[in-house]
């Protein structure tokens, strides 16, 4: 029995694949065929047909031969709409999917990347409840916003493209499962306290003189021609800079997902989560200890997203 | 889908909606009156402008009253609401009035079908070619405008470039549409009344009054195309008869049908056979060339030889007749005489006093008699004129001896008065004179204009005789057609001149389209296989027809949708062609054989061409793979090389 539904789901699969839900998802890219693209009637266009009809009798009726060649044309061009309808979304290209990043609960901002060989107007794609509409020339990034609730992995769901053009009589649609996940980040706490840092950090840090000359260090690109330390450049190997009044270095930060021992899992994630993103703000180091491994002392964006994503992993 | 209606319309699709509102406005236009035309219109601009500049609701208290008030009006011009001309009518000012309301898309979806009804309504008063080509245009702006409501599109910057893919998908349809309309199966018989003939469209009434034909003299629209079995009657002898009439009151002249009497009878020395195609008059008259000698089918000849359709003209007829040109019609009159002899007492005294000293002078020479009138007519001072001085209560009287000035009814008229004062049997014959003979479609264009008024005497011995004194007043009457009798300035502009030649002309288009479209009905339908070995298409034969047309038709949309158009690569296809040239020649490339390869073995197969094929496979290489984007130049030279590479079936 159960052999004989899963057969008959399979085939349906086989047969129907736009339609059913059984639909798994496929890699990208994702390009729209005949068979795939289903098309009925929309309310629309059911209400015009049946107009139609009333035009179509009523010129038989009074065996008006004009009013009924203009019936005949008006009805082949809707019927010829709902080749338009299919040509819109036939040959359609999904090309990739870029994701953003996002906090749990935060939306997440997908990039869709269509392309077709012949250019498409007013197609329209359905997601978490929003309608976008998009004409596509050549290629055409979309924008979406998909909702998230949780970290980590969160595939994507079924996307609804459809399209309705020329007339809006009849309505060509098709399902998208593109094979691809997006990763989610943690939520961070909403307030706590500062991390504990290293004895003796605090003396460690030694405030500045403004004015002074800070250090020297190696000539980067960008750097303005007149900070080039040519005396000591004279007599080094590469260019050297002289760093001003920079404000006071702060201590890097070693996050320790030990070091909060007497919390449950989700709680010490995002403290952590919390942590990095001031450390990220206030443009500390900071470094990263977990179960996993340790990600060492950095700065900047991509620092900042390994850290978080190893922290989006954790089981 | 239910988010998408609510949402308002932009500025541009309340635009087109407006605009094919007031498209079909317009083209209603001509069959509506004039006070419900022109405050539709005035209320579609003003709501435009209004939406346009700031963009507010038409409030609920201006939406009421204007409803209540075209209900009013169409209630107090025609009665009720049903029926074609208040239905349609009604119609039209409630497409006008949907403009107030339309803010969202489902507003202007609804607007859209409803303007697409009202377009069609406006063919079941006119059928002409025109007529149907505007009515196609104006379907343009209710599908640019449903174009317009889909989001996602891109927006030309012109408004009138917007009823361009419209227009392409009507070209696209128009196949199909053209299959649908030979094999949509016609009714046999109306299933509801057909439209009502209240309103009685131009053409010749049952009875005349001097002066009655003035809005027909000027109406320039055809009446009847007429050709003939053999060479058309001389234009002094195109004389169609409508209506005999014997009644006179005084003040008109009518026709008294009588159903069940059988025809006068008549000797016929000449006849002629020819075709009519009527358009449609709402009357029941079937105008015959002079004496008709039978009724066609679905009309009777009655007592006078006057042809009565069973039912009333409303769409066009088409009807094969033979007339006598030269007989003597009712030779005895017998007791018949009486009435042809009937004149009003007290009415026309010195027009009577006229005739009866004609008849003290000439004593039985009616020939005579006719001949002193036709003399009064033609040296009296007469003057033919399309606007006479209006006539009193004798109004014979008035014309014979005061205004002395009209047209064919005041001279067909005083004419048979006369004659029967002095005590000829004289009858008012009305119908069609002249027309224009259209020598590339060999058929004559009688318009409505063409409508003439003559007189018929009763002598003995010859019968009834026509006697036309219009003739005697106006020859060019009689001989050169309607047009050319009026006086400089009583014709409209669009009737005179090169304008009226272009216009007989333009009129064989016209009757191509009668004859193919309008003329289509029932029986014709049935004809439809009859090259084909099937004399009756039945109507299960045309359903099927139609079915597999529409299936055929779907399956070529289909075929031209699915057909995915990959631009073959050119060096490509060169290479392809150089593939069938050398299969020809024994050579066959294997699958998953690199064209390096290939070319190679067919170079060492085929001696003969090595150095070519060498240098070809060079070639293709080269512009493969040397540069992105190969030159168009070394493209060509590829395609000439493999163009002019010879076969030679040379079996080795």
């Amino acid at each position: 029995m159960r052999a004989a539904l899963r057969r008959l789901a399979q085939r349906a699969e086989r047969r129907l694949p736009a339609l059913t839900r059984l639909r798994q998802p496929e890699p990208l890219p994702i390009e729209l065929d005949r068979r795939r693209i289903y098309i009925v009637p929309s309310a629309f266009g059911l209400a015009f047909g049946v107009l139609l009809l009333v035009m179509l009798v009523g010129a038989l009726n009074y065996a008006n031969n004009a009013a009924l060649l203009l019936t005949c044309l008006l009805g082949a061009a809707c019927a010829s709409s709902m080749l338009l309808a299919f040509r819109t979304l036939d040959g359609l290209r999904l090309r990739g999917i870029r994701a953003g990043h996002a906090f749990a609960g935060e939306p997440l901002e997908l990039t869709l990347d269509f392309s077709a060989p012949r250019p498409r107007q007013a197609v329209r794609l359905d997601c978490a409840g929003e309608t976008h509409a998009f004409a596509v020339d050549g290629s055409t990034e979309l924008k979406l916003h998909l909702p998230t609730s949780w970290r980590g992995w969160q595939e994507l769901p079924r996307l609804r493209i459809w399209s309705t053009w020329p007339l809006g009589l009849f309505r060509a649609w098709s399902w998208l499962r593109p094979q691809q996940s997006v990763l989610v980040w943690p939520r961070p706490e909403s307030g706590g306290p500062p991390p504990l840092l290293p004895s003796g950090a605090q003396e460690r840090l030694r405030p500045q003189p403004g004015e002074e000359l800070a250090a020297l260090r190696d000539y980067r690109r960008g750097d303005a021609p007149r900070h080039i330390a040519w005396k000591a450049s004279a007599r080094h190997h590469d260019l050297l800079v002289k760093d001003f009044d920079r404000p006071a270095p702060r201590e890097a930060w070693l996050l320790d997902w030990n070091a909060l021992r007497s919390f449950d899992a989700e709680t010490r994630i995002a403290r952590l989560a919390r942590w990095l993103g001031e450390a990220e703000a206030q443009g500390r180091r900071y470094s990263l200890q977990l179960p996993g491994g340790r990600i060492d002392v950095g700065s900047g964006p991509t620092h900042y997203a390994r850290c978080m994503d190893a922290l989006a992993l954790l089981p | 889908m239910n988010a998408t209606a609510a949402t308002p319309l932009d500025t541009r699709s309340f635009d087109l909606v407006a605009l094919a509102f007031a498209a079909a406005l317009a083209l209603q236009m001509p069959h509506q009156p004039w006070w419900l035309g022109a405050p539709l219109a005035l209320v579609i601009g003003l709501r435009w402008w209004q939406r346009r500049q700031r963009r507010a609701h038409t409030p609920m208290w201006l939406k009421l009253p204007l409803l209540a008030l075209l209900v009013l009006a169409v209630v107090g011009r025609y009665g009720n609401v049903f029926g074609q001309a208040p239905g349609t009518a009604l119609a039209v000012g409630l497409l006008a009035l949907k403009l107030l309301e339309t803010e969202t898309m489902r507003d202007a979806r609804v607007g859209m079908g409803f303007a697409c009804f009202t377009l069609m309504a406006a063919l079941l008063s006119d059928q002409s070619l025109l007529a149907t080509i505007a009515v196609a245009l104006g379907l343009l702006p209710p599908l640019a405008a449903l174009r317009s409501l889909e989001p996602g599109r891109r927006v030309p910057a012109a408004l009138w470039r917007e009823l361009l893919p419209g227009m392409a998908l009507l070209a696209a349809a128009l196949p199909l549409a053209a299959l649908a309309f030979l094999l949509v199966p016609r009714l046999g018989s109306p299933l509801w009344g057909s439209p009502n003939s209240a309103e009685q469209r131009s053409g010749l009434a049952d009875s005349m009054t001097p002066a009655g034909f003035t809005q027909l003299l000027i109406d320039d629209s055809p009446a009847l195309r007429v050709s003939f079995d053999g060479p058309p009657p001389l234009p002094e002898q195109r004389y169609f008869r409508a209506f005999v009439m014997g009644d006179y009151d005084g003040a008109s002249w009518t026709y008294g049908d009588v159903a069940d009497q059988p025809p006068v009878a008549i000797e016929v020395a000449h006849s002629v056979r020819y075709h009519i195609s009527l358009e449609p008059t709402r009357g029941r008259v079937l105008p015959t060339l002079d004496v008709p000698l039978a009724a066609p089918p679905e009309a009777s000849l009655r007592r006078d030889r006057v042809v009565i359709a069973d039912k009333p003209v409303d769409t066009l007829r088409d009807y094969t007749l033979a007339s006598a040109t030269v007989y003597r019609l009712e030779p005895q009159l017998g007791r018949h005489r009486a009435r042809w002899l009937q004149l009003p007492d007290g009415f026309n005294p010195r027009t009577l006093a006229l005739g009866q000293s004609w008849r003290r002078q000439y004593g039985d020479d009616a020939a005579a008699i006719v001949q002193a009138a036709l003399t009064l007519f033609h040296d009296g001072g007469f003057r033919y004129t399309l606007a006479p001085a209006p006539l009193g209560r004798d109004a014979m009287d008035d014309f014979l001896f005061d205004t002395h000035e009209g047209f064919c009814e005041h001279y067909a008229s005083a004419f048979t008065v006369l004659m029967r004062a002095a005590g000829i049997p004289a009858r008012v014959v009305t119908g069609y004179q002249g027309g224009y003979w259209n020598a590339l479609g060999n058929y004559l264009l009688v318009r409505n204009a063409d409508a003439h008024a003559w007189s018929e005497v009763w002598l003995a011995g010859r019968g009834w005789v026509r006697v036309d004194p219009t003739a005697a007043v106006r020859p060019q009457r009689i001989d050169l057609g309607a047009a050319a009798a009026a006086p400089g300035g009583q014709l409209p502009w669009y009737q005179s001149g090169w304008l009226q030649a272009l216009r007989n002309h333009w009129d064989i288009v016209n009757r191509w389209w009668n004859l193919g479209v309008n003329g289509f009905d029932a029986l014709r339908q049935r004809g439809l296989l009859r090259p084909f070995g099937v004399s009756e298409t039945e109507t299960s034969t045309l359903a099927a027809l139609l079915a597999a047309s529409c299936v055929l038709a779907m399956l070529a949309g289909l075929a031209w949708v699915w057909r995915r158009s990959e631009p073959e690569d050119p060096a490509r296809a060169a290479l392809r062609r150089l593939e069938r040239k050398l299969a020809r020649m024994g050579v066959t490339r294997a699958n998953g054989e690199g064209p390096r390869d290939f070319l190679q073995r067919a170079a060492r197969s085929l001696p003969a061409q090595r150095g070519r094929l060498v240098q070809l496979m060079q070639h293709y290489l080269e512009l493969r793979y040397a540069h992105a984007e190969p030159t168009a130049e070394s493209l060509r030279a590829l395609q000439r090389a493999v163009r002019d590479f010879p076969v030679s079936r040379v079996v080795k």
